[in-house]
């Protein structure tokens, strides 16, 4: 259980601004680590320094002990694969757009991907169900499938440390689910190393062996999710009234939210019959 | 489920772009043997190949002194220009860029402005507008990289925006060159501004040719590349691609090779906004298939212009200019009403 990618002292922001002062943190071999944390706390920001897209002010991103902004630009991306949010080129085919991942292997001056590069790209494409996709454009798949397409062009980089930023967002449950027990079973079978920002708290503690909560721009706390998703580390990261409790099939933490009526109701009558809450203690 | 074929898609795909390539050839050696038979003097089209093999008469001498030069500048021209479009168009992800957008064909006329009113000509003789003309182009490219280039991050939007100015104000400036020159500067300026590929300078043909083939080789190397930046910047840079460098190798290659092509040639607008998008919607928006079926679908394009240009009016010539504007406007507008395909560049 050594450190796969750890980021020391790590500073960095944008222009004059500092989004992210004296960083520490590490994700493990073989793990599933998540990053959480509120809206504006640096999850992108520290997102996009681990990538290398923005340049350390002071301290550093070690993948196995090497200095990401002094390695090579296709030696990084072979060793770390990145699912961003945003993909543009729509109109590319699925089997084009998941080859891309060969990019990192290819040859200097190498114009066209070997057999091997497609038999590698469809091996992936097959494992994350959109081998027959393959001919469609990336513009006229669905969401979800398109973020099928992605992890696919990710694992066909064959990294050790797969990178995703919010990989859930804008889906239904059922593609969530999907998305996210595909990465378990890649991080399982494949002994693959996943980092990932993710806002869904329920999910982060159901899939996540490690989380990071970051709260202005510093790690806040950190540790397996039965220390982080912590009704008390929760309202004071988040600022918001949260009741914790085990899901009831996985014993993994469960967060609900509480309507701001119901809350106050609650408060009343806890004082007028001025006895102690016996709801579990939360509020 | 059977394993997965690699080879088949693979070859589907090089044939693809094999019959792309093949096509396109075909249709330049239509296009030579046309350019070559259309103009004052009357070559049928199937004397063409008879008079070229026997090497003699007033037809070889019309043929290869006159129409050859033309021929091959429109190719070189033509491709590179049509190449520039491509290229800046990716780099930019911009349907509407072209080589003029940036602003090189309004430096290009500046200094060919200023040369003819400041009378270079007399004194640096058949170079001095070419000359000029590059110089004017390179000037703007420059501006426009540095202010667009700065604090060591390229910024794309930027360099557009200036690029866009600076074309503006070179166009002020000359209006202003303009209307102080004499009749006889003004005409010369005019008809320079208007594009012709009527070269007496051979040297200056060659280098023409030269120059965009080899921007063909070294961007076609960028091709991958490009490709990943398709995707937008930030997914390149994750796929090793070092995003900057691309941007900066390429945003200079395409200058270089329109402010080259505007300087032995004048402003011959549209290929290099037209042809790519032809291209993109007939052979697909792969750079590795785009670059070269460009370069050969701008070349095609010009000698079809020029010989139209030639013959239209006979004795007299009309502008290539003229002739690319209105073709390649009322083919573009045609053809995207037809496919009913948008202009996209992703």
């Amino acid at each position: 259980m050594s450190g796969l990618l750890t980021v020391h002292n790590f500073s960095c922001g944008y222009g004059d601004k500092f989004v992210l002062r004296d960083v520490n943190l590490q994700a493990r071999h073989g793990e599933i680590s998540g990053i959480i944390g509120p809206n504006g706390s640096g999850k992108t920001t520290l997102f996009r320094g681990i990538t290398g897209e923005l340049p350390a002010r002071s301290g550093e991103v070690l993948l196995n002990g090497r200095d990401i902004s002094q390695m090579p630009y296709n030696a990084r991306a072979r060793s770390m694969a990145v699912v961003a949010q945003h993909v543009y080129a729509t109109d590319v085919t699925v089997e084009e757009y998941v080859l891309m991942g060969r990019l990192p292997h290819r040859k200097q001056f190498q114009l066209f991907e070997t057999k091997e590069d497609y038999e590698i790209a469809h091996h992936y494409m097959q494992l994350t169900n959109v081998y027959d996709l393959r001919d469609k454009l990336m513009s006229k798949i669905s969401g979800g499938e398109q973020q099928l397409a992605n992890i696919a062009r990710a694992l066909t980089q064959q990294p050790e440390l797969l990178l995703l930023d919010e990989p859930t967002s804008h889906l239904d449950i059922t593609h969530q689910v999907q998305i996210l027990n595909l990465i378990q079973k890649l991080n399982e079978e494949m002994k693959l190393s996943v980092l990932m920002i993710i806002h869904d708290l329920n999910l982060a503690g159901e899939y996540c062996d490690y989380l990071v909560m970051l709260k202005d721009g510093q790690p806040f706390k950190q540790g397996l999710p039965d220390e982080v998703l912590n009704y008390q580390v929760i309202e004071e990261g988040y600022k918001t009234v949260v009741v914790v409790q085990p899901n009831p099939v996985s014993n993994k933490p469960a967060v609900f939210l509480v309507s701001d009526k119901i809350l106050k109701q609650k408060k009343q009558k806890n004082r007028q019959e001025e006895s102690p809450d016996q709801s579990g203690g939360n509020l | 489920m059977n394993p997965p074929s690699g080879s088949a898609s693979r070859q589907k795909k090089l044939f693809r772009w094999g019959i792309s390539l093949l096509s396109l050839l075909v249709l330049t050696v239509v296009a030579f043997v046309l350019g070559m038979s259309a103009g004052e003097l009357d070559i049928s089209v199937w004397d063409v190949p008879r008079i070229l093999a026997e090497k003699e008469g007033v037809e070889y001498v019309v043929l290869t002194r006159i129409r050859l030069p033309r021929i091959i500048l429109a190719i070189a021209a033509g491709g590179g220009l049509s190449l520039s479009g491509a290229v800046l168009q990716g780099i930019y992800r911009n349907p509407l860029v072209e080589p003029f957008t940036l602003g090189i064909s309004g430096g290009a006329a500046l200094g060919v402005a200023l040369a003819i009113v400041f009378t270079l000509p007399a004194v640096l003789g058949a170079f001095a507008l070419p000359l000029a003309g590059f110089s004017g182009a390179l000037l703007a490219i420059v501006f426009v990289y540095v202010l667009g280039a700065r604090f060591g991050q390229v910024n794309v939007n930027n360099m557009l925006l200036i690029g866009v100015m600076v074309s503006f104000v070179s166009s002020s400036v000359m209006m202003l060159m303009m209307s102080l020159a004499t009749a006889q500067n003004l005409h010369s300026i005019i008809f320079w501004m208007m594009g012709s590929l009527d070269e007496p300078n051979s040297m200056l043909i060659r280098l023409t040719l030269i120059v965009s083939v080899s921007s063909l080789v070294v961007a076609s190397f960028f091709s991958r590349a490009l490709n990943a930046l398709r995707l937008g910047e930030a997914n390149a840079w994750h796929l090793g691609i070092n995003t900057g460098l691309t941007i900066r190798v390429m945003f200079l290659l395409a200058s270089l090779v329109a402010g080259v092509c505007v300087a032995s040639t004048g402003v011959i607008g549209f290929v290099g906004l037209v042809i790519p998008h032809l291209v993109r919607v007939l052979a697909g928006s792969d750079y590795r298939i785009l670059l070269p079926a460009s370069f050969l679908g701008g070349g095609i394009f010009l000698i079809i212009c020029d010989a139209i240009a030639r013959t239209i009016i006979a004795p007299n010539e009309l502008p290539i200019g003229v002739i690319t504007g209105i073709a390649g406007g009322i083919m573009f507008i045609v053809f995207l009403s037809r496919s009913r395909s948008t202009l996209k560049v992703n």
